[in-house]
């Protein structure tokens, strides 16, 4: 079954939130207009509680370490009402040879009504929305290299906060495109949302095979790739990709392809840089950009909340029609 | 038993036949084509009127699931199927548990296959000992009991002087070496070609280069040694190409392509659809287009169906996790039927390629509708429509990507040596 055949029910609501690729762009509106709602209800301070999936049972199930993206869910689903429970599965029954199926099996018979799922296999989330009952919702918290939908909507909510016009944007993704996640969910909504330019940047090793076809410029040189552009999405690079001869060195690779103030002089000057963390200073990007004017990385993080409280509201009431 | 095949269309590639002939089958061998010989009285008579018959198809590469992993097949069920689609030879590749790395492996398929009764089963025996790439295995036993080759099945051979002296021992014995290329660095973690469709899926792909590279290295130490070697399973139309070329220098190569990478392709994976999860990976349009050429044009001179049945938990998992490969032994012909009505091949170069070539590879008196051959036969109607359902398979492997799919074409009998061993309800 296609993705777009699996995310949206028969009444074109979204049942499952598994990939941007593919899904109108009124509906990625409408997850933005739902966000910036509740971004306001805090208003900073204290927590505002709505009752929008008051008696719902939310069920983080992280097959792969995460704190940022666990904790945002965990708190979206308080603010929403729903109780929340997270399940480490690495440590538990993946071990023990329970197959994935009957993981699901099992907590479908405890009465949960939606899963937020991160596994280090792509297609992951995708299997299990194909294979959950039937009143579940399955919302992808990342799965390998595919998908990262939640973490894609709120950076284009950022965005939207400083930049009024998707339509007039360039953007710039920087780093280890192959094996991102983020990369790929941030392409898709991007060009949905109609940015015309999106560029990746990054060494031959770490850009995949086709990508062009996706939508998006490739550029080998930082600089070449920085020119004039609004959004500068940065990635973590991760240690362990100097296994596998994809890089030579961290240091190399600050060097190349590291932001730094000096190398940010050619992107507009309004630009504004974001990154997904966590932050390897030094790495992919130098302390003085991460924690400068320009930066909105901690927005992000703030944001991620009120996005995924939209997107868990949007499932949840796709499940009550 | 003396059974007439009588106004069939015969298909006999092997000698050149192609015309409603009947067909007399006498003492487990075909008595005469034509005219009945004399003295010659059927004892029983099928009306092929409006069926065509064909020698019985010679499958190159089928798992059975024994010994090893009968949770996947039994010999028993996996016959089964084959009969029903119309295969009276099967080969299976030396990757059973335990390996086929010994005289006693073969004699226990040989001997399960005999009390099966439904297909002749042939065994490849392996190419190196337990399939590690290390040591020789016994390939002059293997072939007293009876192995029609040797193969390191889809285990890369990365030593390359393991792989040449392994040929050069292949050829002083005189085995033909059956040859799976792929390069198992650029393989690496790939399930799927890498393309566009991988990256947008986010799988880890297979290049192109994983299976060309490790083509040109095993072509150069044939030159070099001389064996006899035939190519399983080419996936790109680099590679055909390639085996083109070592041909028309004299080369003693011969190659195949499956007949699921004759209709499908890596966009068919779209959907983490595991059931298209097949090794080598489906490869773009302009490969699977390039490998229907060279089908047409002789460069591969054999089709077909590798069959590997799965349980269904190998399936069912995400699809990095799941197990590669295709019961397809009863969707074999309709899908050879499938490729002549797209105008692909004409339908006695598709029999062709299922029955004298893969025989001629194998060195098996096979695949033949010639006086005095075995009498193994296919009767079939090219016109029946059926919809391929888990039911319908007798495969104990259920995973076909054609599920659902309407196939033309279906087997009515299906003699083995004179003998009918599958007779449509």
């Amino acid at each position: 079954m296609t993705a777009r055949d699996l995310q949206i029910n028969e009444h074109g609501r979204l049942q499952h939130f598994i990939t941007v690729e593919g899904l109108p762009r009124q509906l990625l509106i409408d997850i933005l207009d739902r966000a910036e709602g509740f971004a306001g209800l805090g208003g900073g301070r204290a927590v505002k509680k709505v009752p929008l999936l008051r008696g719902k049972t939310v069920i983080n199930l992280f097959f792969e370490p995460s704190t940022r993206t666990r904790t945002t869910f965990e708190l979206a689903a308080n603010r929403l009402s729903a109780d929340v429970l997270s399940l480490n599965i690495d440590a538990s029954s993946a071990k023990k040879g329970e197959s994935l199926l009957d993981t699901l099996r099992n907590l479908e018979a405890m009465h949960c009504d939606m899963f937020v799922v991160r596994h280090n296999l792509s297609g992951a989330a995708h299997f299990i929305a194909s294979h959950v009952a039937p009143h579940i919702s399955v919302i992808n918290g990342g799965d390998g290299r595919h998908a990262h939908p939640t973490q894609a909507m709120l950076d284009a909510f950022t965005i939207r906060q400083h930049k009024h016009d998707f339509r007039r944007l360039s953007v710039a993704i920087v780093g280890d495109i192959l094996h991102s996640r983020v990369a790929r969910s941030n392409i898709h909504a991007l060009r949905i949302l109609g940015v015309p330019d999106v560029r990746v940047v990054g060494p031959h090793t770490l850009i995949p095979t086709g990508i062009e076809t996706m939508g998006v410029r490739v550029f080998q040189d930082l600089e070449a790739g920085l020119r004039d552009v609004d959004v500068v999405i940065m990635l973590r690079l991760q240690q362990e990709r100097m296994r596998g001869a994809l890089l030579p060195s961290t240091s190399e690779y600050f060097r190349l392809y590291g932001l730094t103030e000096q190398r940010l002089r050619v992107a507009n000057p309004d630009v504004i840089v974001m990154h997904p963390g966590p932050i390897n200073r030094g790495v992919e990007i130098d302390s003085a950009v991460a924690d400068g004017s320009r930066s909105v990385i901690l927005q992000q993080v703030s944001h991620g909340i009120a996005v995924r409280m939209a997107v868990m509201a949007l499932c949840a009431g796709s499940q009550t029609e | 038993m003396r059974i007439a095949i009588s106004g069939g269309h015969v298909i006999d590639p092997a000698n050149n036949i192609d015309a409603v002939v009947d067909v007399f089958v006498d003492g487990g061998r075909i008595a005469a084509l034509g005219r009945a010989p004399k003295g010659y009285k059927a004892e029983r008579t099928i009306n092929a009127r409006g069926l065509h018959v064909i020698p019985g198809l010679v499958e190159l590469s089928a798992r059975l699931g024994e010994p090893g992993y009968t949770h996947k097949g039994t010999i028993a069920s996996e016959t089964r199927a084959a009969a029903a689609g119309g295969v009276t030879t099967l080969c299976c590749p030396p990757d059973t548990l335990p390996v086929i790395d010994t005289p006693a492996v073969v004699e226990l398929i040989h001997q399960r296959a005999t009390a099966s009764g439904r297909t002749r089963v042939v065994c490849l025996g392996a190419l190196t000992r337990e399939l590690k790439g290390e040591l020789l295995a016994g390939m002059g036993g293997l072939r007293q009991v009876g192995c029609v080759g040797v193969s390191n099945a889809r285990v890369p051979i990365p030593n390359t002087e393991v792989m040449r002296r392994a040929m050069e021992y292949a050829a002083t014995i005189g085995m033909t070496v059956f040859l799976h290329a792929e390069d198992p660095w650029l393989a690496a973690q790939g399930h799927v070609h890498e393309g566009a469709t991988s990256t947008r899926m986010g799988l880890p792909g297979i290049p192109e280069t994983a299976e060309t590279i490790s083509v040109a290295r095993d072509l150069l130490l044939i030159e070099q040694t001389g064996v006899r070697a035939h190519f399983c399973r080419l996936s790109t139309s680099r590679s055909v190409a390639m085996v083109a070329e070592a041909r028309r220098r004299g080369l003693p190569v011969t190659a195949d392509v499956s007949v699921q990478h004759l209709h499908l392709i890596d966009e068919d994976v779209v959907g983490y659809n595991s059931l298209c999860h097949v090794r080598p990976p489906l490869r773009g349009r302009r490969d699977r287009d390039g490998l229907r050429k060279a089908l047409r044009k002789g460069v591969v001179t054999a089709m077909c169906c590798d069959h590997q049945p799965q349980d269904r938990d190998a399936k069912k998992l995400p699809f990095d996790a799941t197990e590669p490969g295709v019961s397809a032994l009863e969707t074999w012909l309709p899908l050879a039927l499938r490729l002549v009505s797209e105008g692909v091949l004409d339908m006695p170069a598709a029999i062709a390629s299922m029955t004298t070539a893969p025989a001629e590879i194998l060195g098996l008196e096979a695949g033949t509708l010639s006086e005095h051959a075995p009498a193994d036969v296919c009767v079939f109607d090219a016109n029946v429509q059926w919809v391929l359902t888990e039911d319908g398979l007798l495969s104990h492997g259920k995973n076909s990507p054609f599920l659902g799919q309407t196939m033309r074409g279906r087997v009515c009998y299906t003699l083995l040596g004179g003998v009918i061993v599958y007779e449509a309800a």
